[in-house]
């Protein structure tokens, strides 16, 4: 039986679909059976989509201009 | 990976099951990446509005990417023009084998780590050393009992989305600054993965580190953030 220690661990080859059989169903099952640890799974996910969507800065304009600047001598040759 | 589609690229991470369904939507719409054939074409054409598009797109992320091989913004700025030299160099010899994409962060983590050798200051990624000995386990060993059970188990977040998560400004700045002070390798990986949603396959191949090594970093980067979310967002 896998302990919940053991699940926190393990969460990231879960997520990778890098677990063999046997333990996709322990994991699964432990799962099914402890809210705990669904909730650390469900806040893993949304931990790993927060990251996921955190803003990026915009180009500022003048490393814009001096970027089109040199595609402008690139392109000269 | 020799795929030019970006999203088949990153269907290869998919293998086998579950989804690490890892949303970038909310930034993609506003940094669109452009299609890579046609783009590909107009640059070599010399077509200006083809290279706007190309910096908008991602100046940011390739300083972003930058910033997890150099400690400040203004080295990272440097690392970030000189990729755009090659990839303006490059352009000519692309075949497409890869995504623009891959390729272009590829030229990045390669000027990034010719400056490593250069300059001892910087992050030496060639020291890729054992994965393991920048371990901490995933959650402190004190929430849980003797026999592994949670004593002190997980709190709901205060919020249900990323976009609620990240409306607060201190949430976001925690979560920033969480990444940027990751081990040097555990952030790469986390900003390749999660952040650029690129496949495992890509990243070990830009990286030449191993799948395993890589899934090991993503584990301890993942960990550390999910730690770092948790203290700042789960309620009393």
């Amino acid at each position: 039986m896998l302990t919940c220690k053991e699940l926190t661990e393990l969460v990231t080859d879960y997520l990778e679909g890098r677990m063999n059989f046997g333990d996709r169903v322990r994991f699964r099952l432990h799962i099914g059976m402890c809210a705990h640890c669904r909730e650390f799974l469900r806040e893993r996910k949304l931990a790993i989509q927060t990251v996921g969507a955190l803003p990026l800065e915009p180009i500022p304009e003048e490393v814009r201009q001096e970027l089109m600047e040199k595609f402008r001598d690139w392109k000269r040759g | 990976m020799t795929r030019d589609d970006e999203q088949n690229g990153r269907d290869v991470a998919l293998q086998g099951g579950a989804q690490p369904d890892t949303g970038t939507r909310g930034r993609e719409r506003r940094f669109a990446l452009p299609r890579d054939g046609a783009l590909v074409q107009r640059l070599r054409d010399g077509d200006e509005a083809a290279f706007a598009d190309l910096i908008r797109a991602y100046h940011g992320r390739l300083v972003r990417l930058a910033l997890s091989f150099v400690d400040d913004h203004a080295t990272a700025e440097e690392v970030v023009q000189e990729t755009w030299l090659g990839v303006l160099n490059g352009l000519a010899t692309f075949e497409g084998r890869s995504a623009l994409k891959t390729w272009i962060f590829r030229i990045l983590v390669n000027k990034a780590k010719t400056r490593s050798v250069r300059e001892a200051r910087m992050v030496a990624f060639s020291d890729l050393g054992d994965a393991d000995s920048e371990g901490e386990p995933a959650v402190d060993p004190a929430r849980f009992t003797a026999d592994g059970r949670w004593a002190d188990p997980p709190r709901r977040w205060a919020d249900d989305t990323p976009e609620a998560l990240l409306l607060r400004r201190e949430v976001r700045e925690h979560l920033e600054q969480a990444v940027q002070s990751l081990p040097p390798r555990q952030r790469v990986v986390l900003v390749l993965r999660d952040i650029e949603a690129m496949s495992a396959a890509e990243v070990c191949g830009i990286l030449e580190i191993a799948e395993t090594n890589q899934r090991v970093l993503l584990h301890r980067a993942r960990s550390v953030l999910h730690r770092a979310m948790d203290s700042y967002v789960s309620k009393e």
